[in-house]
């Protein structure tokens, strides 16, 4: 009788865990209708093979470079660790992170996110910070992005964070509970739309140029963590005509590749080498590239990183061909979807124009 | 550090997980420690005021103690030599003796309260007439940060001293004791303000771990949860967006807020004084009850005697009856009758003392005018009722209505009303706003334009009064329920099952629906701040 009672008693423990542990998937957000960007972290842990290059960032570099490109024309495997708005020291955990899994030749970083010296926003906190599998690397991370109102047991449950979406739940939620579909291309967000460059809006004034310290310590941790791995260190800044790029902090940066032996690449500058064109290469007026602008610029990275950092071509390698292989369809099916949709919209604003 | 916040639940997990491993005679000093510990989370300079009161109390309750045990002493020792005048002039002075001790007591701990809480009260008036009389002088105002809990440990420990002097008990003479029943954490910040022979009993004494009293304690703690997070708190941006804007939200609006505000503040209070009660039960000490159904009462006078029950007893007991009995007003009720008759002289002295209850009623509540006026407003609907109580008699048993189940309801919607009417000066926080939106709620007849969007745009959702609803509902079948006894007991009889499903269906209403975390304001408790 007794026994009965214990079992009882566990089933039922375990029955009230499973029950929270449910309930904290249902309503965690998932990122899979129009806001994708919080779903593209945790795609990395599917990872079946090594990548050579490895890109940690926030938008500058998940929607301006396609490693399918790269392997296609290089033969580079490479992977984006980026996120929406990712601060420095979210990429500097990621990457921490990162090489518990594997040791890449190349980590590119975009320098746009020495712009941010504290924690911004919560919602994008919460886009990079979910995604991350628990390590003491996540722990860092979240204790170094939360914001003076965000509590760390929120992140431990996330269910008391999200608690009051019961009644913004949606279809999405209920399909996407245990299984979620893959949206990116090893970190890369695909839009093949176009929307041409009107220019950007006047750069505001800014009361100090100077990067913040907190920025440029994590950019000496990033620098450190690779130098200590034997990695290669690339800075970027992306085509993405705004936020706007200051002059002030292009010196900044090119200081401090200068002073550390960096390779730097402001891509703002070498429009004409990578052929990248604003009026047919942007979905969103200049803020990001489409796939037309991202696989040129990828074409010139490649170049770049197969010769000045001798990355080699794997392709003929069983191991990576049958990984990329499928990598490859994914991309060209999901690139033919987004083509035949573009091209019905595009068809179906013009009929609506044309209709009196 | 809120009771609800994740801070106070680590710190309260880590607690009980200590509380039972040490050995029962530690238990005290460790919740002392414990206690203190959580003082000094809202500031540790805070201490000092707190350790300012507790350490006068000791040394004055022990020197009244001392002063007693002398002249029984003394009296032992001349017993048989002393006539029956020297032993009362004898008595007399030692309590003068102890009556000084007392007053100085007494005046050196609400010097504190005045000075930490109504000093800026008293200069803001003081600007104003200074103002008035076209002076330029502008009285600087005070920079003092009020202590967590000065009314509330104030009063207990006045309330005491007073005991001592009245030799209703003895003494406590352990210092640490007496500092565990000024500081007992639980019910520091909201109350109740405890008495020491009530408190002492459980407080000092060792506790084992005994399961049916935790979980009744777990219990009562998660029903305190509910009521703050799920409808005090969810229901706070409506009652807000009303009271906020007095020139936009008129009539029948005016009406919500005051029903809406009637319902936050008994979902916060209550829900507050549950976690206090709850997590005092889980140590195994007894903390009296606060509330007694009140929104079910059918007089005001009922309701004063079921809301805030420790408050309104000590009101009673140190303010109204030696003020009522004091030399003074016995001269004055006698002055009265012979100049003025019978009725009348033996009302002075009550009236008297009622007005001063509820003037220190009000002042107590918070240092602005429209918390005295609140008090009257209470002191003179009280002693209105007071006075047509025969008519109300008569007018009962004319139309048979006492006992009625329709006229019972119909005292009870009164009593709401009314309390709800006369809480417009706490809502409104300002006399002529009050008054103006009182006048305004009865003469602006607006009823048609409100509707579904004008309910959705006082900042909740339709998901949100859904909850509001629901929520009410079960609070007030619990009420009802409580009315034949323990709710938990009767659960506590259900099978295994249904026991499981009402406590996990309560712990995922809290967990689901409760106003907390990102995107929701951390909202202190309303008593808090008094």
């Amino acid at each position: 009788m007794e026994r009965k009672k214990g079992f009882i008693r566990i089933g039922t423990i375990l029955a009230v865990i499973a029950s929270f542990w449910f309930l904290q998937r249902l309503f965690m957000p998932k990122y899979m209708g129009k806001v994708i960007d919080g779903a593209l972290i945790a795609e990395y842990y599917q990872e079946t093979t090594k990548h050579d290059v490895i890109f940690i960032g926030d938008c500058e570099v998940y929607e301006n470079f396609s490693p399918i490109t790269l392997w296609e024309t290089y033969g580079i495997t490479s992977y984006i660790r980026g996120s929406a708005q990712q601060l420095i020291w979210q990429s500097y955990y990621l990457l921490e992170e990162t090489l518990h899994y594997e040791k890449p030749d190349v980590v590119v970083f975009n320098v746009l996110a020495m712009q941010y010296n504290e924690p911004q926003k919560e919602a994008y906190n919460r886009m990079t910070l979910d995604g991350m599998n628990w390590s003491l690397s996540k722990l860092k991370s979240i204790q170094a992005s939360m914001l003076e109102d965000e509590a760390f047991l929120e992140y431990l449950f996330p269910l008391l964070r999200y608690h009051s979406r019961w009644n913004d739940l949606t279809k999405e939620d209920w399909k996407y509970i245990w299984k979620k579909d893959k949206i990116s291309h090893n970190g890369y967000y695909m839009r093949v739309d176009v929307k041409p460059s009107t220019g950007a809006p006047p750069a505001k004034k800014l009361a100090n140029y100077e990067f913040g310290s907190r920025a440029y310590q994590y950019l000496d941790k990033i620098r450190l963590l690779c130098e200590k791995n034997n990695i290669a260190l690339i800075l970027v800044k992306a085509p993405s005509i705004y936020p706007h790029w200051y002059l002030e902090w292009e010196v900044q940066i090119e200081n401090y590749a200068k002073k550390y032996g960096l390779t730097y690449l402001n891509f703002l500058e070498l429009s004409e080498e990578t052929g990248v064109d604003l009026q047919v290469d942007t979905y969103d007026g200049g803020l990001h590239l489409n796939l037309s602008g991202a696989e040129k610029l990828s074409v010139y990275f490649g170049k770049i990183l197969a010769e000045k950092f001798h990355i080699a071509d794997h392709r003929g390698e069983a191991e990576y061909e049958k990984a990329w292989k499928e990598k490859v369809l994914f991309y060209y099916d999901k690139k033919q979807e987004q083509l035949l949709a573009w091209e019905k919209e595009q068809t179906e604003s013009a009929s609506t124009v044309d209709d009196p | 550090m809120l009771f609800t916040s994740y801070e106070f639940l680590g710190f309260l997990f880590l607690f009980f997980l200590l509380y039972f491993i040490i050995p029962k005679k530690g238990q005290w000093i460790f919740l002392l420690c414990a206690s203190c510990l959580f003082y000094a989370f809202s500031g540790v300079k805070y201490l000092i005021y707190i350790g300012c009161t507790t350490l006068s109390t000791y040394l004055v309750s022990r020197r009244i103690e001392e002063i007693g045990e002398e002249q029984k002493a003394f009296i032992q020792q001349k017993k048989g030599t002393l006539s029956r005048e020297e032993k009362k002039a004898y008595k007399a002075s030692i309590k003068k003796k102890q009556w000084n001790w007392l007053l100085f007591c007494l005046i050196f701990n609400f010097s504190i309260l005045a000075v930490c809480k109504y000093a800026n009260f008293a200069i803001s008036n003081i600007n104003s007439i200074l103002r008035l009389t076209k002076s330029d002088v502008v009285v600087p105002f005070f920079s003092v940060a009020l202590p967590l809990g000065i009314s509330y440990y104030t009063f207990q420990m006045m309330g005491y001293v007073i005991d001592i002097y009245r030799g209703k008990y003895l003494a406590e003479k352990n210092l640490g004791k007496l500092a565990l029943f000024a500081s007992f954490f639980p019910q520091l910040m909201q109350g109740p303000i405890s008495r020491f022979d009530d408190l002492s009993e459980t407080l000092f004494s060792g506790h084992s771990f005994d399961i049916k009293r935790v979980s009744f304690g777990l219990q009562r703690i998660l029903w305190g949860f509910l009521k703050k997070l799920v409808i005090a708190d969810r229901i706070l941006p409506a009652v807000n967006t009303i009271i906020r804007n007095p020139d936009t939200y008129q009539g029948i609006y005016v009406l919500l807020g005051m029903l809406f505000y009637a319902l936050e503040l008994y979902a916060d209070f209550t829900g507050g004084i549950d976690m206090v009660i709850g997590i005092a039960e889980v140590l195994g000490i007894r903390v009296k009850e606060n509330f007694e159904r009140p929104y079910f009462s059918k007089s005001i006078k009922e309701y004063w005697n079921r809301w805030h029950i420790s408050l309104g007893s000590w009101f009673t007991e140190y303010i109204f009856y030696p003020v009522s009995v004091c030399q003074p007003m016995l001269k004055l009720s006698k002055f009265s009758r012979s100049h003025f008759g019978e009725a009348v002289g033996k009302r002075i002295p009550v009236y008297l003392a009622t007005i001063l209850v509820w003037i220190t009623t009000g002042i107590w509540h918070g240092a602005a005018w429209n918390f005295v006026v609140w008090g009257l407003m209470n002191c003179i609907v009280l002693l209105i009722s007071q006075e047509l109580q025969p008519c109300y008699r008569w007018f009962h048993k004319k139309f048979q209505l006492e006992g009625k189940w329709g006229f019972r309801l119909f005292q009870v919607v009164r009593t709401v009303l009314l309390m709800s009417s006369i809480r417009m000066f706490d809502c409104y926080r300002d006399v002529p706003t009050t008054f103006r939106m009182f006048f305004n709620m009865l003469t602006y007849y607006n009823w048609k334009e409100i509707g579904v969007q004008e309910m959705l745009g006082l900042g909740i959702t339709a998901a949100d009064y859904g909850i509001l609803v629901m929520g009410t509902v079960l609070l007030i079948t619990v009420s009802l329920m409580g009315r034949s006894g323990s709710v938990r007991e009767k659960i506590a009889r259900k099978p295994a099952a249904v026991r499981f499903f009402i406590w996990y269906g309560l712990f995922l209403a809290v967990l689901l629906f409760g106003a907390y975390g990102e995107g929701y304001d951390a909202s202190q408790f309303i008593y808090n701040q008094f």
